[in-house]
């Protein structure tokens, strides 16, 4: 399985989601992608990951989506590969319209970053078949603006389609319906202000993320109907 | 040359926590009459065009596309001479 983890100017969680999709991906080949590069043929999963894309200038994401890459996430996206985007990478795939709503600046105005509880509002993706519903994960997060807003028309659709995929059980930051991921109506593109891949190993006392990257695997490999 | 002058602003139904805790501190300063604040941002653009319709018609673009979120931002823009 080949993974692309892009890289905008600002970005800093890109080398924490190559070691995550490494330890957790069976096999799985990463690379690092710049953000001028215009082409994804060929990857199997696309990781948006976290930071501050151009600095959050104007609003975080809302330059990041403009990049050469973006436009073959798009293509990747509707050709069905599976994306991931973490942090900046969900304010990125909201200001690019691949996801609705947007990321507002935290109600409490602080930089929350601390563990935080999700449920697993919908255990029937790509990305949490390893969950069970309703279950009670811990992934930490660490940002200013994860207040995630959209109108009560689309919320009742997301409601209606089953796109809220994480919650919080404590709301940190005003969100919306305790709206702590969402996922699009194809169910390939995943969006969440938690960190999943700060979540992969023992040795920093939580794994509860591995399963959102071995369940993507296990997508994949329906997918294509390997067996193993 | 053209000069506009863009001005966004948080949608009215949408929560503005940066004016909500400016409207706060007016109040702890003793301006009670302060009912609500809303933070936006202001931009500069210079066209260097004579047409002005081309201008303001790419101008609206960007605003829809870029300067703006219109998903939670409202937009408004002024062209000078």
């Amino acid at each position: 399985m080949k993974v692309a983890v892009l890289v905008f100017p600002g970005s800093n969680c890109d080398w924490d989601c190559v070691h995550a999709a490494e330890q957790t991906i069976e096999g799985a080949v990463v690379d690092r992608v710049w953000h001028t590069t215009d082409t994804l043929e060929g990857y199997d999963l696309i990781m948006i990951p976290g930071g501050f894309s151009y600095g959050d200038y104007l609003r975080s994401g809302a330059i990041a989506r403009f990049a050469p890459v973006m436009q073959a996430v798009a293509k990747a996206a509707a050709e069905g590969v599976y994306v991931l985007g973490i942090c900046n990478g969900f304010q990125i795939l909201t200001e690019a319209g691949l996801l609705p709503g947007a990321l507002r600046r935290n109600t409490g105005l602080k930089f929350r970053c601390h563990s935080s509880q999700l449920h697993v509002a919908n255990a029937d993706t790509a990305f949490t078949s390893g969950y069970a519903a309703g279950e009670v994960i811990d992934i930490p997060i660490a940002h200013g603006e994860g207040n995630y807003y959209c109108d009560d028309a689309v919320l009742e659709q997301l409601k209606a389609r089953n796109q809220i995929v994480f919650t919080y059980t404590d709301n940190p930051n005003g969100s919306v319906a305790d709206i702590a991921g969402v996922i699009n109506e194809q169910g390939n593109v995943l969006g969440m202000m938690p960190h999943p891949e700060r979540a992969v190993n023992s040795l920093l006392r939580n794994e509860d993320g591995i399963r959102l990257f071995t369940s993507i695997m296990k997508a994949w490999r329906e997918r294509h109907a390997i067996v193993g | 040359m053209f000069k506009a002058k863009v001005y966004v602003t948080t949608k009215a139904n949408v929560l503005d926590p940066q004016g909500a805790a400016v409207q706060q501190a007016l109040h702890t300063m003793g301006y009670a009459a302060v009912d609500d604040v809303r933070i936006g941002k202001y931009m500069e653009l210079t066209f260097d065009t004579t047409d002005r319709a081309q201008a303001e018609s790419e101008l609206e673009q960007m605003c829809k596309k870029l300067l703006a979120n219109p998903v939670v931002e409202d937009y408004r823009y002024e062209l000078e001479d």
